[in-house]
């Protein structure tokens, strides 16, 4: 989770991720840094989450973001 | 729902410009938002410049500029179309329609039809589609579609979700008759419960403009906008479109029989370049035959971003070759439509400034 973290704290360094539960909740993440989450992880994978995924329940916390790279065949996120 | 035609097509294409240039950079200025983020939404979006009119320009003022330019230099004869269709969310006035306007500041001929309609991002194919009804008829020759929008002066400012990408513009697009056993086929669905996902609540007769509408308020994320300002629900667009606009472009294809591959390009609307890219990857489609580079050089003109990735992408090509084309527009109502014709080799396709009428 290491790497997530790492890419999730590039879009927002001023929180840490490891300690939050839903990151939109706690007002971590927005709509647009969803997508500039989505864009760097398709970059740093080099894959491309489709469209349809782009939606709040994938990115609430570290667990969901890599149940949903796994979908990609990205295991260790 | 499904249209087929025989006989049409579009013989000119003419976009018009505002002169004004804005950077995101100063638009950055506006915005209770980190530098850094702001560069990152640049970055991931496409954002860079986009055309917007000066104070007081209206749709009108650019429809006549670019008429003027196409009649000035014989491109196009002042009694030759026998209807100006316009399509704009942005009339001069409640009353007249603003068609009768430009009719009027031109002084072209009584013997001609008239008509506003009232459409977005889908509006280039809900026109080219009236435009085709229209030349069913035997009195009308040629068509003139006007799609023209100023939404810049609806937005906001101080809001980061449409500010950035709005632009200003207009396009003039002549179709005609064509060859008979040409057949074009198009598909537009429409779902009016989604109807306040874009949206300017205010300036109607269900919510008139008060000094209340007019006022600023904050609505999330560090956004200010007023009733009187465009709202977009993003995250609600982005999905619609994900979801809406491959299978309707999947079924159009099926009706025509014209296999993907086949299509020379997808020109289609052009909100920002990360839903392209998503569109383009969830269709399967490579990301060179679809155009997503209008947003970046001259903002979202809602319905007149298909023809300004036409011209601007094609524009010198299309003069001289023929390409099949697929059409694709989607936004406000919700609507969403897409239209597959051969394009070219048309006796023009170029863009200019307004005010001016320099090429650009």
């Amino acid at each position: 989770m290491n790497a997530l973290a790492d890419i999730l704290k590039s879009i927002r360094p001023e929180f840490d991720f490891t300690t939050s539960n839903d990151f939109l909740a706690d007002g971590m993440l927005d709509s647009f840094d969803m997508i500039a989450l989505v864009a760097a992880l398709d970059k740093t994978y080099g894959i491309s989450i489709e469209g349809v995924e782009v939606v709040p329940d994938h990115f609430r916390n570290l667990s969901t973001i890599a149940a949903l790279l796994k979908k990609y065949g990205v295991a260790a996120a | 729902m499904n249209f087929s035609f025989h006989g049409g097509r579009v013989s000119g294409l003419l976009c018009v410009l505002p002169a004004r240039e804005q950077s995101f950079l100063e638009d950055m200025k506006h915005f209770d938002f980190p530098e850094s983020r702001s560069r990152k939404l640049m970055e991931v979006m496409g954002y860079d410049k986009h055309r917007l009119v000066e104070s007081g320009a209206c749709v009108s003022d650019l429809a006549v500029c670019g008429l003027q330019y196409l009649f000035d230099r014989g491109l196009l004869g002042r009694d030759d179309f026998d209807a100006l269709i316009l399509v704009t969310q942005s009339p001069d006035h409640f009353m007249p329609p603003t068609s009768n306007i430009i009719q009027g500041r031109l002084n072209l001929k009584q013997d001609l039809l008239c008509l506003d309609l009232n459409q977005g991002c889908a509006g280039f194919v809900i026109g080219l589609i009236e435009a085709f009804l229209l030349l069913q008829q035997e009195s009308v020759r040629k068509v003139v579609l006007i799609n023209a929008d100023v939404l810049s002066r609806k937005t906001s400012p101080q809001d980061r979700n449409s500010y950035p990408l709005v632009g200003d513009a207009a396009a003039i697009t002549v179709v005609e008759r064509g060859q008979a056993d040409v057949e074009i086929h198009a598909s537009v669905k429409m779902d009016g419960t989604r109807n306040e996902t874009l949206m300017i609540p205010a300036g109607g007769f269900r919510m008139p403009c008060t000094p209340e509408t007019a006022a600023l308020e904050d609505v999330g994320d560090h956004n200010l906008r007023a009733k009187d300002h465009l709202r977009m629900d993003g995250s609600a667009v982005f999905n619609f479109v994900q979801v809406e606009v491959p299978p309707l472009i999947e079924s159009l294809l099926a009706e025509a029989g014209v296999a993907k591959d086949s299509v020379d390009y997808f020109l289609c609307h052009q909100p920002n370049r990360f839903m392209l890219q998503k569109l383009a990857d969830k269709m399967k489609v490579p990301h060179a035959k679809i155009p997503m580079n209008v947003v970046e050089h001259f903002g979202n003109s809602s319905g007149v971003t298909i023809p300004v990735v036409t011209a601007f992408n094609l524009g010198a090509r299309l003069t001289q070759e023929q390409f099949q084309v697929c059409f694709a527009g989607f936004g406000v109502g919700l609507t969403w439509s897409a239209m597959l014709m051969n394009l070219g080799p048309l006796p023009f396709c170029q863009m200019i400034q307004y005010p001016g009428g320099e090429q650009l």
